[in-house]
């Protein structure tokens, strides 16, 4: 980052010599940056269709929707829809897998990335390094669809590469006491490399002469680590942290989607799943939004008590 | 103190060509845990499934073949999906890039008036959404189910992307070149074109790729918009990787053994993964020194 810093100094000087000629109307202003507002006008557009006029659709979960007598037409309803999901017989196991696949897939695969990225920059061979970066970087870039395909033939029971090297022939997809682990394993074996990026830039900032002064005091490579390192990536730790924690009912609806059978629907049976079966493929409308609303609304909340209480213990702030 | 250092010495005790062999054993095990699925595949791709499945396969190819390509390559419903893959992923790439490019632009300049409420309008979607039913009927009004507009149009602005490029005009472009360049008499879109892109060329190549792998390797927003028509690679393999396997095994074991269709379509299913996967694999190392510096300065607070 040594490199940026001239130009941030260069800019900060800029703007203040700009703000100082800047004895103009708003009006002035304005008519002096059309052509900045000029290239907003298609992202504005296409963000207020998309994105805020769907948000202003939410309300079909409080209707009874019919496309035909639109948004507003459709008759109100209130709380039912969402009444008629707490009553529906697999609520409580939907629930409970959406929060089991996220806690355990955090508690499993958050560390992973930082342990890795506090050895890997330890290494000191710097092609040797490069080599690991690009191979643990790589699943990040194979679809979903292939991670998937690669599943289903290592974990096949017929020749499948985990089969034969146990030795057995188990048909991992259909006992629903393996899904949670193949989804967070596989997951981990596909993003742990990439989650690495932001630790180790992190990394590459810390004062050689921490490391210099830690050589001369006799520091092993592991308190290295442990008194220079671990406090330097605290603060993106948390950050990251608080992240993942907003995200908790956010279980990726393709994953579990490419792997769900008839027999893990035990434990693979998650809300994003049924998001998309009630209202894309059996079209009950209203009723998937609102089912999607809840799910975003504890989301949301989630993300407000991680952040008020990780703010309160630690000075990072959540963008 | 010099005393303290010394216990430290002493209580360290492991020297640093110890520790070196450690961290690269640590790091070999993790080259070889990512690496050996990929590796395998492959393998299993040029090799004769009877071997595969008898597990001759671990680490070299047996009875090579390349009958697998040539049946992938001749496969019509494989070759349309992969030329569908390449059209939607470049027009999709230069679309996402363009309107990062031109929502970033004017964001980064400090003196736009109403530029915090703009951002904050573009901010806000990154938190709340209307959910895929809504999304879905939007998208359904403005006429885009079934078309391949459909796939670029609902994403509108990638809003986390855009904070990073944003970010990279305000700190690591030298300002006063942007000045010099007005104080000249360019246009502020002039300025754009040719100082601003110019010099953001690092951050440019790292979101096309960012662009690229997520137009090529999506398939969800293609099934529920496309309707079936176009189909793009990723969900072609769903047919061949997903659906069949039950009904195969089913036959294999009712047969007792695999017939000639099987081993074809075994062979097919390596294959079609390696040429999904292949073209991606090869892109992203070209911009791998950008990675951490694109990362960082979606990091800095602007």
């Amino acid at each position: 980052m040594k490199k940026s810093e001239a130009p941030v100094r260069i800019s900060a000087a800029g703007s203040a010599a700009l703000s100082q000629r800047s004895g103009k109307t708003l009006g002035q202003r304005i008519l002096e940056n059309w052509q900045l507002y000029a290239l907003l006008l298609i992202p504005v557009v296409l963000t207020i269709v998309y994105k805020y006029i769907p948000m202003y659709g939410i309300q079909i979960a409080f209707r009874d929707f019919d496309p035909n007598l639109g948004y507003l037409g459709s008759r109100w309803v209130g709380f039912d829809w969402f009444v008629r999901f707490f009553k529906a017989p697999t609520f409580w196991r939907m629930m409970k897998n959406t929060v089991l696949i996220s806690v355990f897939g955090l508690l499993w695969s958050f560390p992973v990335p930082i342990i890795l990225s506090l050895i890997i920059n330890q290494v000191r061979f710097q092609k040797f390094k490069r080599v690991v970066q690009t191979v643990l970087y790589a699943p990040h870039f194979i679809s979903v669809m292939v991670i998937c395909g690669m599943i289903k033939i290592f974990l096949s029971p017929t020749g499948g590469l985990l089969n034969l090297i146990l030795g057995t022939q188990i048909d991992f997809l259909t006992h629903s006491e393996f899904f949670r682990t193949i989804y967070i394993a596989s997951g981990i074996w596909q993003d742990a490399g990439w989650g690495c990026i932001i630790y180790l830039a992190t990394l590459a900032n810390v004062d050689p002469g921490l490391y210099e002064a830690a050589k001369v005091d006799g520091a092993s490579v592991f308190q290295r680590i442990l008194n220079i390192d671990i406090p330097e990536l605290m603060p993106m730790v948390v950050l990251n942290l608080i992240m993942a924690a907003g995200g908790i009912m956010n279980v990726g609806f393709e994953k579990v989607w490419l792997l769900q059978t008839d027999l893990n629907k035990a434990t693979s049976d998650v809300i994003a799943v049924y998001v998309y079966e009630q209202g894309i493929v059996d079209a009950k409308y209203s009723y998937s939004t609102a089912v999607g609303l809840f799910n975003t609304v504890i989301n949301i909340a989630l993300l407000i008590v991680v952040n008020k209480v990780v703010s309160k213990a630690s000075e990072v702030e959540f963008v | 103190m010099a005393s303290a250092a010394a216990r430290k010495k002493t209580s360290a005790g492991m020297s640093d060509k110890t520790s070196d062999i450690i961290l690269v054993a640590i790091c070999a095990i993790a080259l070889i845990i990512v690496a050996y699925p990929l590796y395998y595949v492959l393998v299993a791709s040029i090799s004769d499934p009877y071997d595969v499945y008898a597990g001759k396969t671990f680490l070299l190819p047996s009875g090579f073949t390349l009958d697998g390509y040539k049946a992938v390559f001749a496969d019509p419903k494989i070759v349309s999906g992969f030329l569908n893959s390449v059209k939607y992923t470049v027009i999709g790439t230069c679309f996402s890039v363009i309107m990062l490019y031109i929502t970033a632009y004017p964001l980064a300049d400090k003196n736009l008036p109403g530029r915090k409420w703009i951002s904050l309008f573009f901010v806000f979607t990154m938190y709340f959404g209307g959910g895929l039913v809504p999304t879905y009927l939007v998208v359904q009004d403005t006429g885009l189910i079934g078309s391949m507009w459909s796939l670029f149009l609902p994403g509108g602005v990638g809003v986390g992307n855009m904070i990073v490029v944003r970010n990279y005009f305000q700190h690591s472009i030298p300002h006063d070149l942007v000045e010099a360049s007005e104080i000249d008499g360019c246009s502020k879109f002039r300025t754009f074109i040719s100082v601003v892109i110019p010099l953001s060329l690092p951050i440019l190549a790292v979101q096309a790729v960012f662009a690229m792998v997520a137009y090529w390797n999506d398939w969800f927003t293609a099934m529920i918009y496309l309707g079936g028509k176009g189909e793009p690679l990723p969900l072609v393999l769903r047919g061949i990787l997903m659906k069949s396997s039950a009904a195969q095994e089913q036959a294999a074991m009712i047969s007792g053994g695999y017939a000639e269709l099987n081993k074809q379509t075994e062979l097919i299913k390596f294959c079609s993964m390696i040429v999904a996967a292949v073209p991606m694999l090869i892109a992203y190392p070209y911009v791998q020194k950008y990675f951490e510096k694109g990362f960082m300065a979606g990091a800095v607070k602007g």
